[in-house]
């Protein structure tokens, strides 16, 4: 699905490479949690699978296509594979929830016909049945989130990135986006998600790919948000069994 | 669908600035309107000329009495010398270039100056002895007048060979520089209304920022995301070129055609048909203008 081989992004002002030699394997339906700190690397990661930039060094893949050997004028249509979620939903305040779905659709030229069928369906999916006619400043956080992601996985692209989706949303909120994601995924959905959250990392069991300074750390099938949290934890749990 | 989308952003585009539209409509509206009187006045010019030197003829005068010059001695022209020029003309190597020759003996010159100049003071000492004796020449081409001339204009008895046509290149001189000035203005005027519309898609591009960025994520092509802006400099653009081709043919047709021209009798004004060439001209390079600027303005929002 994705592939980074020996991937290296340097911007000219900066001394630092933002990716340093990241070589990553993401497989079809994976759930993978990108983390670090900020400036670790993991936008610069995501914006490297949409294409928004291309790497100094190394080859991307996604989905079959070399991301390199790509036209300029390709890659809207490459796009159309991926559905992408930001922390700030990025929505279009004048339109309804409805036209801000319906909105992906017609900008890639499908029929009114299909619209008109898709759109009830996915914002079924993501629980906005009946807000169909709301504007986005009429909706709490967690539901301009849930547009935002109905918007992404309408046109059902095989992969789904989202850039720290929870990041403005509470915790509870958060955990109902995080079923959201986790259900898009058993569907069959790639989901690759960027995020500062250990306690989302941890609920999750999912892959963990932890990224420092443009090179990954750790890359665990079932992680945790920290290395050293878990390890804590296991050294700590014979003692809670004492107390 | 997309047609109805892309319908109604430009719909929104040009009401979100309706202002800086109105401003576009004015500048093409004008610049093209100064396009339009260059190609009338040119088409006038190449009217009058065409009009004009099919009827300029080349004047021989003949040595009058009175006159003293180096090929005149205060001795009228003798018939032997007339006729020696008619024959070089209708004999001699220039023969080809010479369509119609008339001889105008003193009698009918003077008629001819009393039919021009009568009841003016210069009328009242004029005679028919004070008249020269002259061939009428027509050229077969206008441009022909110089051959004739310096055929005929060294031998004996003649006093001057005036070309007609000499008299009507001041007019022309002026037409044309007024033509030219019309076109400088037209040009200034169009690279404003060029900077004009791509300021006028910036902006409306700007505005529509966050729409952009969404295309481009969810994968709109670029000629998806570019089709509005360019439709909606057309747009205002083609509303000042109509209202430009619309002026144009109102000033022919009320003031040129129903004022000027039948003032001016005699001189051919350029007509409503003339006008009718020149209106899909002027629409045709505001359309043309207008989308290559809204296009590479809008070339910055599509870069991936």
């Amino acid at each position: 699905m994705i592939r980074f081989d020996e991937v290296s992004k340097t911007y000219s002002r900066k001394a630092r490479p933002a990716l340093d030699g990241i070589s990553l394997e993401i497989l079809k339906g994976e759930f993978v949690f990108l983390v670090g700190a900020s400036g670790s690397g993991k936008s610069t990661l995501i914006r490297m699978v949409l294409r928004e930039e291309t790497p100094s060094s190394g080859e991307v893949h996604v989905l079959g296509q070399r991301l390199k050997a790509l036209p300029s004028r390709r890659v809207p249509f490459f796009r159309r594979n991926l559905g992408v979620v930001f922390q700030d939903f990025r929505l279009l305040h004048n339109k309804t929830v409805y036209e801000n779905v319906a909105f992906t659709l017609q900008v890639i030229g499908k029929s009114r016909g299909f619209i008109s069928e898709a759109v009830p369906d996915v914002l079924k999916i993501v629980g906005l049945a009946g807000k169909a006619s709301r504007l986005p400043h009429e909706l709490s956080g967690g539901e301009q989130q849930r547009v935002a992601i109905a918007r992404a996985v309408v046109n059902r692209p095989p992969i789904l990135l989202a850039d720290e989706p929870t990041g403005n949303l509470d915790p509870s909120t958060s955990a109902g986006i995080m079923a959201l994601l986790a259900r898009i995924n058993e569907g069959g959905t790639t989901v690759v998600m960027a995020t500062h959250e250990a306690s989302i990392v941890d609920e999750m069991q999912k892959r963990v790919v932890e990224l420092d300074a443009g090179v990954i750390m750790r890359d665990e099938a079932h992680g945790s948000y920290r290395r050293h949290l878990a390890e804590l934890d296991e050294a700590l749990e014979p003692e809670e069994e004492i107390a | 669908m997309r047609l109805q989308l892309i319908s109604q952003e430009v719909w929104n585009g040009l009401r979100r600035n309706l202002s800086v539209v109105v401003s576009v409509v004015l500048v093409t509206f004008i610049s093209l309107s100064f396009v339009g009187a260059a190609i009338l006045l040119q088409l006038q010019i190449n009217q009058m000329k065409g009009f004009w030197y099919d009827r300029a003829q080349v004047g021989i005068y003949f040595c009058g009495p009175v006159d003293a010059t180096e090929t005149c001695t205060q001795t009228a022209a003798t018939e032997e010398q007339v006729q020696a020029v008619r024959d070089v003309l209708e004999g001699g190597a220039i023969a080809p270039y010479v369509a119609h020759v008339e001889f105008e003996d003193r009698a009918l010159a003077y008629e001819h100056f009393m039919e021009q100049f009568g009841g003016t003071a210069s009328a009242e000492f004029a005679s028919p002895e004070t008249m020269n004796e002259a061939l009428w020449v027509r050229p077969t081409n206008p441009t022909d007048a110089d051959l004739i001339r310096e055929a005929t204009a060294a031998m004996p008895g003649v006093l001057e060979v005036r070309d007609q046509r000499a008299l009507l290149e001041p007019i022309f001189q002026v037409l044309n520089t007024a033509s030219l000035a019309a076109i400088g203005v037209a040009v200034l005027m169009l690279v404003a209304a060029v900077l004009l519309i791509s300021t006028t898609i910036r902006l409306s591009a700007f505005s529509r920022k966050r729409e952009l960025g969404i295309m481009r994520l969810v994968g709109a092509s670029n000629r998806f995301i570019q089709t509005p802006f360019i439709i909606e400099g057309v747009v205002a653009a083609l509303v000042g070129a109509v209202l430009a081709a619309g002026s144009v043919i109102a000033v022919v047709h009320f003031f040129l055609q129903g004022y000027v021209a039948p003032m001016l009798q005699t001189i051919a004004i350029v007509t409503i048909e003339d006008a009718l060439i020149v209106a899909p001209v002027l629409i045709g390079i505001g359309v043309l203008f207008a989308g290559v600027a809204a296009a590479v303005a809008i070339r910055r929002y599509l870069k991936i």
